[in-house]
Formats: C-alpha cells, sequence, structure tokens
C-alpha cells in the first residue's frame, strides 16, 4: 500500500505529472473572478468564501480524468487488480495521493489567494478548516467518477457531469462554514455536516469505486 | 406462477402488449377528466386567482418525477442482484420520461411562479433539489449512452443510480439548509405551501378531486410509457443481438 | 498448487466465444495457446486471471497463485527500470529485482527512465516483473511481442527456471519457444451459436 501511494506521488511529482496544475488553475479562476464581477473590496470579501470553494472544486474535478485512466491506459490497473492488495484499498490509497497532490496543495494556497480578493480577517481560518474537511470528500468521491468512466475515450466531459452534481452536498456545507465563519456566525452544524458527509464518503464510496472498476476491467 | 416470470423478456412483452390499450385509453381518460374538471369547472383561488389551475399539471409531474427515480433505484437494485435484464431496460426507459417529468414540475412551477412571486425562478430549496435531480438524469442517461456493452453499462449505471440516490437525499437536505440560511424562512415558507402535496391539504375538495384524477392519469401514463419504452429497448437490444449472431457466423 | 479449469465457458462483448473446455494445469507444466486471431485466448487467459466473470464453469486454485501479464506491461514512462521493478515487487511483497533484472539483461538500463526504452526493452521490463511477483502460476498473453531472439531466448530460460522451480505456465503464443509441454488447441471450443430461443432469457 505505501507503495502505491509513494509510486504515485512520485509520478505526479515528475515531469508531465500534472502536480502544479491544479494550483495552478486555482490561481488564475481566483484572479478571473473580480474582472469578471468588478474590482468593489466590499462585494468581493462578501463572494470570496464561495468562490475560493469553487475554485477549489474546479481544480480537483479537473485533475480527476488522470487518476485512474493514466493507469487503464498500460495496464496497470489490470496488474493491481490481480496483485494482493484488494481493489478497495487500491482506490483508497489513489484517492489520498490525489488529495496529497491536488487537495492538499489547495488547502495551503488558498488562504493567501483569499487576500486577492479580501476575504475578512475572521474568515481565514474556517476557509482553511472548511477546506481541509470538505476536500477529501472531493477526491474519493472523485475517484468515484473515474471509476465509472475509465474505460471511455474522451470521458472527460461526462467525468464532470456525473461528478458534479455529487459534489453539491459538499460544496454546499464547505462554502456554508467558510461564509458564516467569515462574517462571524456559528459554524457547527454546517461543519458536522461536512464532517459527516466527508467520513462517510471515505467509509463507503471506495467500494462503490472498486465495485465499478471491476465492472470496467472485465 | 412466480412474479419473475415476467422478467424473461418475452413474457414481459406478452404481458404488457395485452395491458397496453386500457393502460392508454384509462390514463387518457383520466388526465381529460382531471383537467377539464380542473380547468374549467373548479372556481378561481381567492388569493392566487386562475393561476392556481397549474396545480393540474404541476403537482402530477413533480410526484413522478421524483417517483420516477425511486423506480429506477428499485429495478437497479432488482437488476444487481437478480441480473434480469429487462429490469435493467426498465431502469434505462424510465430515465427520459423522468427527466421530462422534472423538466414539467420546473416549467409550470416558473409560469406559476412569476405571477405569484414575481419571478420565474427562485432558489427556493425544493426548485433547487429539483434542478439537482434533473442534473441527477442527464448524468445516468449519458452515462448509458456513453458506454458499448449493454451489461457493462446496466452495471454502471445501476451502481451510479444507487450513489446518486444517497447524494440526491443529502443534496436535499443541504439545500433545505442553505437555503434557509440564506432567506430567514420568510419566502420559504410561502413557495412551501405553494408547491408540492402539502397543497393538497390546504386546498378544499373543489381542488382535491380533479387533482387526485390527475395524478391517477399521470401515474397511469407513466406506467404506459415506462411498459412501452422498455418494449422497445428489448426489440433494440433483441436486433443488437442478432446481428451479433450473425457476425458470430450462425 | 495446480489449476484445474472445468467446462468453461467465456463471452466477449457478451457474445459467447468459448464453452466446454476443461484442463489441469499441475506444478511444472508449461501449457502453449494455440489458436487464430479472435478466438478468444486473451479472454480466456483474463478469465483465468479473475479479471472478468466466466459465462459458466470454474476455475479452481487460480486465487492468489496468478501472475499476469497482457498486452500491455503496466510500465511508467516517468519512473526508471529499478523503481518500475521495485514498485511491482513490493505490491507482491517479494524483495528482490537483481535476479529479474539479470534474468533479461536489463542491469545497464537499471537507471534509465523506462519511457527511454525502445518496445523491446520495454517488454523484457514488462516479463521480467513476472519474476518478481513470486507468483506460481503465470499466464502470459503473446508474452514475446516485440522481443529479438535473442530475448525469446531469455524468456524462454526464464520460463523453465521458473517450470524447475515448481512453478507452471499458460502462454497463449504463435512461435516456437521451444519449450517441452502441452499444446492445448483452443480452435474446435469456439463456442456455438445459441439457439435463438433459449439464451439470455429470450435476447437472442
Amino acid at each position: 500500500m505505501i507503495a502505491l501511494l509513494m509510486r504515485d506521488l512520485k509520478l505526479a511529482f515528475r515531469a508531465g505529472g500534472g502536480f502544479g496544475l491544479g494550483l495552478a488553475f486555482f490561481l488564475i479562476v481566483t484572479i478571473m473572478v473580480p474582472f469578471s464581477v468588478g474590482p468593489q473590496s466590499d462585494l468581493l470579501s462578501k463572494i470570496a468564501p464561495g468562490v475560493l470553494w469553487l475554485g477549489a472544486l474546479l481544480a480537483c474535478l479537473l485533475s480527476l480524468d488522470r487518476l485512474l485512466a493514466l493507469d487503464w491506459e498500460d495496464g496497470s490497473l489490470d496488474l493491481l487488480a490481480t496483485a494482493p492488495l484488494p481493489l478497495e484499498s487500491t482506490v483508497t490509497i489513489k484517492s489520498l495521493a490525489h488529495w496529497l497532490t491536488t487537495g492538499l496543495p489547495l488547502v495551503l494556497a488558498a488562504p493567501v489567494l483569499g487576500v486577492l480578493l479580501n476575504l475578512p480577517a475572521a474568515g481565514y481560518l474556517w476557509l482553511v478548516v472548511s477546506l481541509v474537511l470538505g476536500t477529501p470528500a472531493l477526491s474519493v468521491i472523485g475517484t468515484f467518477g473515474a471509476a465509472l468512466t475509465v474505460g471511455l475515450k474522451r470521458g472527460g466531459l461526462l467525468l464532470s457531469l456525473l461528478v458534479l452534481p455529487l459534489y453539491v452536498p459538499t460544496l454546499i456545507f464547505g462554502a456554508e462554514v467558510a461564509r458564516r465563519g467569515a462574517i462571524g456566525m456559528e459554524t457547527q452544524t454546517p461543519l458536522m455536516m461536512l464532517a459527516g458527509i466527508t467520513a462517510a464518503s471515505i467509509a463507503l464510496l471506495p467500494f462503490a469505486s472498486a465495485a465499478v472498476l471491476r465492472v470496467n476491467l472485465r | 406462477m412466480s412474479f419473475w416470470e415476467y422478467a424473461n423478456p418475452k413474457k414481459f412483452l406478452a404481458t404488457t402488449e395485452r395491458f397496453m390499450p386500457f393502460l392508454w385509453i384509462t390514463s387518457g381518460a383520466c388526465l381529460a377528466v382531471g383537467l377539464i374538471w380542473g380547468f374549467f369547472f373548479t372556481p378561481d383561488d381567492y388569493r392566487q386567482g386562475s393561476t392556481v389551475k397549474i396545480i393540474y399539471l404541476h403537482v402530477p409531474a413533480a410526484l413522478m418525477a421524483i417517483n420516477c427515480w425511486f423506480m429506477m433505484l428499485i429495478t437497479s437494485l432488482v437488476w444487481l442482484v437478480r441480473r434480469h435484464h429487462v429490469s435493467a431496460l426498465a431502469a434505462r426507459a424510465a430515465a427520459p420520461i423522468g427527466a421530462v417529468m422534472t423538466v414539467i414540475a420546473l416549467v409550470t412551477g416558473a409560469i406559476w411562479g412569476q405571477p405569484m412571486w414575481g419571478t420565474w425562478w427562485e432558489w427556493d430549496p425544493r426548485l433547487t433539489s429539483f434542478l439537482i435531480l434533473f442534473l441527477f438524469y442527464l448524468g445516468y442517461m449519458a452515462l448509458w449512452e456513453a458506454i458499448d456493452n449493454p451489461d457493462t453499462a446496466a452495471d454502471l449505471t445501476s451502481v451510479l443510480c444507487l450513489v446518486g440516490s444517497v447524494f440526491a437525499i443529502l443534496s436535499r437536505y443541504a439545500v433545505n439548509f442553505w437555503n434557509q440560511g440564506l432567506h430567514q424562512g420568510a419566502s420559504v415558507m410561502r413557495a412551501g405551501a405553494v408547491t408540492g402535496t402539502d397543497t393538497t391539504e390546504k386546498v378544499s375538495n373543489v381542488f382535491f378531486f380533479p387533482l387526485m384524477v390527475c395524478i391517477a392519469g399521470f401515474i397511469l401514463l407513466f406506467i404506459a410509457l415506462v411498459f412501452y419504452r422498455t418494449g422497445t429497448e428489448i426489440r433494440a437490444r433483441r436486433t443488437q443481438a442478432l446481428l451479433a449472431r450473425e457476425r458470430v457466423g450462425a | 498448487m495446480s489449476l484445474s479449469v472445468t467446462d468453461l465457458s467465456i463471452a466477449r462483448g457478451g457474445i459467447p466465444v468459448l464453452e466446454g473446455l476443461s484442463f489441469r494445469l499441475v506444478p511444472g507444466q508449461a501449457l502453449i495457446l494455440r489458436g487464430p486471431n479472435g478466438i478468444g485466448k486473451t479472454t480466456l487467459l483474463r478469465t483465468i486471471s479473475g479479471l472478468q466473470p466466466p459465462v459458466s464453469g470454474q476455475v479452481d486454485g487460480a486465487e492468489d497463485q496468478i501472475a499476469y501479464a497482457g498486452h500491455s506491461d503496466g510500465i511508467k514512462p516517468t519512473l526508471t527500470v529499478t523503481e518500475n521493478l521495485k514498485f511491482w515487487a513490493s505490491v507482491f511483497g517479494a524483495g528482490a529485482i537483481d535476479k529479474a533484472l539479470a534474468a533479461y539483461e536489463l542491469e545497464t538500463l537499471a537507471d534509465r527512465a523506462a519511457g527511454a526504452l525502445s518496445a523491446g526493452q520495454k517488454r523484457r521490463l514488462g516479463l521480467s516483473r513476472l519474476l518478481v511477483t513470486g507468483r506460481p502460476i503465470w499466464v502470459l498473453d503473446e508474452p514475446t511481442v516485440s522481443l529479438d531472439v535473442r530475448a525469446v531466448e531469455m524468456f524462454a530460460n526464464a520460463v523453465r527456471g521458473h517450470l524447475a522451480t515448481g512453478g507452471s505456465a499458460i502462454i497463449a503464443t504463435h512461435i516456437e519457444l521451444g519449450l517441452d509441454g502441452e499444446t492445448l488447441d483452443v480452435g474446435p471450443y469456439r463456442a456455438k451459436p445459441p439457439e435463438p430461443d433459449d439464451f439470455d432469457g429470450g435476447f437472442l
């Protein structure tokens, strides 16, 4: 298991691995927002939590089609499926690697981008907390979507169509935590819901992902 | 006589074909009676005027939009557990019907909402949930269309339907929470009073009976359409199978 | 550990390709599969490896015993030869990779990125993976594609060594490997088209 994780991380950091692309996308989207809604700082600070959450979500989404497709193309998935490691663990590790290379950098970058959008001072902590809690769910749900579409050529658009509706609850609660935190409201309820969604996704979705992956491999 | 023998495509076709004329006629009759009764022989609402009459399309469509997904969930489970092809095909056949019902509910809702709330669209929890439900239908249908192998497609869409159902329910609660957070309840209450089933308890019997007839009509129409489209899917599969047989060299 | 296949029927893309196939593979034995393209050799090997379910029949003694090598080698171009091999060695829980490198004369390429290898060299790397899995039954699908004469000899030697230590192998190939083993022509097992009325609950 460790070996698989290390390999995926190594692949992400080597040339062509795509590490940093999601981060760059996040940066660009955030910079584009003031261009589209205008530079008024009070408006920006109002929408900053939501914009940052949406940007992080889209950056996550962009990197999903590489998550399993590369291993599918070069036959690694066939070999992993016949390896002693259960496919459920394999997809969990894949999600973890995806989170470490995409989700975690987004979490770390979000406060910096918050400065650009004039995020209120109270909001930084909650933004980071909500992203730390929420982005693992995005990776796990995304892995499920990637497993569904792994055998398809040009599955990228379909992947977005399938995954985005599944992202709705995570986005709502995550952005709500950040938004409430920024204006000093209580955040406990959405925070609990967000944590619950993430925990349940991590616990249950790998089984669904492994099941659809097996179907796709045959 | 076991229920499951209707899972044989031939038996299914033979049985449903016997019922089809009955289903078409009764659904047509119910809809005609319900709609004419509702549109022309019920008084206008004292507050909403004649706009209230769109209820006879809106409520049944909304009901069927949800129940259609529920039916797909059940047939998907049957496919995953018992591997009856007809079950998977019925789920596939129902999806576009459900999507259309969702659109009808959304459009009639908008037409109703315009004079009532002065806006075509409101990010009310109910409306928003229906929009999300529509997205789920879209994704489900797109996945069916994208995969060549029918068994693979049936398996994948069934799992998507299962997972999607959980997330659809989650979204429903999330949206509820999210909008109350924004609007502090006021418009939500009004929206809740005019949309959905709690209307039936508030409106008087004058509106209630034609509404029931309309709902019965929609249910019958839905069953007829699902049977009809499942038959089409079965025949399409048979064509495919015969072509494949030819390729193998029979 | 012996593998037995009993009355196996398999399908590809929903269409039956082979049926009524039975054989046994005991330790030390090599089984060469022959048959024209499209007859279902790959499907058979994938079924034996557990990647796809059979239509009917049984495969016994295969679970966690199989090292499968298909058309693609599962090689990551940005990792070096050693890294690729080490990864598979640790996934399968086996340790040393030196022997595997030596068997296919990959030592001089050990630090090169796999993406820079030629097709034949990649294939050698893919085959050397079998040696680090520690699995007794090798299931090989056209292993000699893009190998030169010398590399085919390396491969044959590796298989002989594997058989000598109590392993076994099923190999689908079109060339003569010079291995002593039984040959199974799957041609006669080609699935007959099903009766129009009874297959698949009436779909066919």
